[in-house]
């Protein structure tokens, strides 16, 4: 290869990866292979801001009950509580849970009112590998709170398959 | 239609926070699996689950493929009267499903 | 140095002998005894079991006519809480037809074609999963008895002979996981006794409900070893071994398994 040809393919690099990093920064996922683009911690922030917004995220109120060895990686109890007096005034408006790791970020959106009396939802979740999963509460006051818990899975030790 | 199972207790006080189960059968296609031809599995999951008491809506689920199979919800409510709880799945290809329960709330 | 080795060795072969034991009666547990409390919790209750939802086809399949003599369970059987209690539970039973045991698939199967005069369900369908599942539900919470008579003795010792038999590339057998390291780790998941108490499953990796065939094929492929065919007598002998090995036990099904 001559030296012409070494700079034509750097250049060529060089536009792919400025190419890719513009779309990563516009929240698109760049995807130059056939198999699914996996969330990665900055897709699952990207769906965090579109629920939050340009509001903080605060931690507290909010308790992610997950096992922390899971026992399968396809069906995983997930339970979310958050300390409101569930009034009127005081209430839990919406709880979200995003992952990272899956192919793609969000897991479930559950939009509750002061009439739930106890915000806690619990449901079963998928989850493709160790990682992080994150809840949302958003208050009925505009505010917003979080959980975080790492989660370990591991694969089924007899498959079905090889 | 699909199969689902709920559990709303039958009776209540008045004033009760009560605990609602929902469970359908359904096979949340994610539409991220490759099939035995090499194409991709297309995705065909429920995207929504909403709870009413009396007409009133009291919960409402937006689902996205990392919801397992068969998808389960456990929520709570504020027995207010006497009536019916209705719940309804909708989802990919026209997926519409629909379970009701009374419920005594003296 | 050598007498040091010669120590070791029959030691070795000491414990070996002493290890291919099967589990003492007293010390049997339940895969639900494997569980966490989430699993659990998704098997006690009825309203949260996926399985239920097969057992209530299974209820709607017993009630429908089919086939050419145009019968149903129910025509011949009755009600099925009645007539089907405890059956499950002493399944594989011999079939002095066959002159050999038949697990309750094809039980159910033969009367299918002989008595309803319809296609027999293939292995793993919806129907018979059902069905099974049904069926199996009858028996729920009731010990497992297993035949006993003499006729069933030689397949019992085929059964057990599988059991304890090494296989395929990682040259295990059943006994060396589940007989010798029962509540040990393996990739992070304990490793249960292997007893079928609760057969048809809901499987969490599957996120389906499942047959003791499938599961055990699952087994046979993960120790790298050829899996037997759909439907084999291997099958059933195992089966009969391994319900055998849980005498006493309570039915489960349908049970919820990771």
């Amino acid at each position: 290869m001559t030296q012409h040809d070494d700079h034509l393919h750097a250049t060529r690099r060089r536009f792919l990866t400025d190419a890719a990093a513009l779309a990563g920064s516009l929240g698109l996922g760049l995807s130059l292979t056939l198999k699914p683009a996996t969330a990665t911690p900055a897709t699952m922030q990207a769906a965090l801001k579109k629920v939050v917004g340009e509001a903080p995220l605060q931690k507290g109120k909010v308790k992610l009950d997950v096992p922390p060895l899971v026992e399968n990686g396809n069906v995983v109890p997930v339970t979310v509580t958050v300390d409101s007096p569930m009034t009127a005034s005081d209430y839990v408006k919406a709880i979200h849970i995003f992952n990272e790791k899956n192919p793609q970020p969000n897991v479930i959106g559950a939009h509750l009112g002061p009439r739930a009396g106890r915000a806690t939802i619990s449901t079963r979740i998928r989850l493709a590998d160790t990682q992080n999963l994150t809840a949302v509460a958003e208050l009925s006051d505009g505010s917003f709170w979080t959980d975080s818990v790492q989660v370990i899975v591991t694969l089924a030790a007899c498959v079905e398959s090889l | 239609m699909a199969r689902a199972l709920i559990n709303v207790p039958p009776k209540a006080k008045r004033g009760e926070i009560i605990e609602i189960k929902a469970l359908i059968q359904h096979e949340m296609e994610t539409g991220f699996r490759v099939g035995t031809n090499g194409n991709m599995i297309p995705r065909d999951i429920i995207t929504d689950f909403i709870c009413k008491y009396n007409g009133e809506e009291i919960f409402r689920a937006d689902l996205h493929p990392a919801i397992s199979a068969n998808p389960f919800f456990a929520f709570f409510t504020t027995a207010t009267e006497s009536g019916t709880i209705s719940f309804e799945w909708v989802g990919d290809n026209g997926f519409a499903a629909a379970e009701s329960a009374t419920i005594t709330v003296e | 140095m050598k007498r040091a080795a010669a120590i070791i060795l029959i030691a070795l072969a000491v414990e070996a002998a002493a290890l291919a034991a099967e589990i003492p009666l007293a010390e049997r547990k339940s895969g639900y005894d494997f569980m966490g409390p989430d699993s659990r919790a998704m098997q006690d209750d009825d309203t949260a079991n996926p399985g239920m939802f097969w057992v209530l086809d299974g209820e709607a399949l017993w009630k429908r006519k089919a086939g050419v003599a145009d019968k149903s369970c129910a025509d011949c059987h009755g009600d099925a809480t009645t007539s089907m209690r405890g059956v499950a539970a002493r399944y594989p039973a011999f079939d002095a037809a066959r002159g050999r045991p038949v697990d309750l698939e094809q039980r159910i199967n033969i009367c299918r074609a002989e008595r309803q005069n319809a296609t027999p369900f293939s292995f793993e369908s919806k129907e018979l999963l059902a069905l099974t599942a049904f069926i199996g539900r009858q028996s729920r919470g009731m010990p497992i008895e297993p035949a006993s008579d003499d006729r069933i003795k030689p397949f019992l010792e085929a059964g057990r002979e599988l059991f304890n038999r090494r296989q395929g590339q990682l040259n295990l057998s059943c006994s060396q996981c589940h007989d010798d390291n029962w509540g040990q780790k393996l990739a992070g998941a304990p490793i249960p006794q292997g007893h079928a108490n609760g057969y048809p499953i809901y499987r969490l990796e599957w996120q389906t409900l499942g047959s003791l065939q499938r599961r055990l094929r699952n087994c046979l492929v993960g120790m790298r070893a050829e899996s037997y065919p759909l439907g084999a007598s291997e099958y059933v002998d195992l089966e009969l071994y391994l319900m055998w090995r849980a005498r006493g036990m309570k039915v489960e099904t349908p049970a919820v398994r990771p």
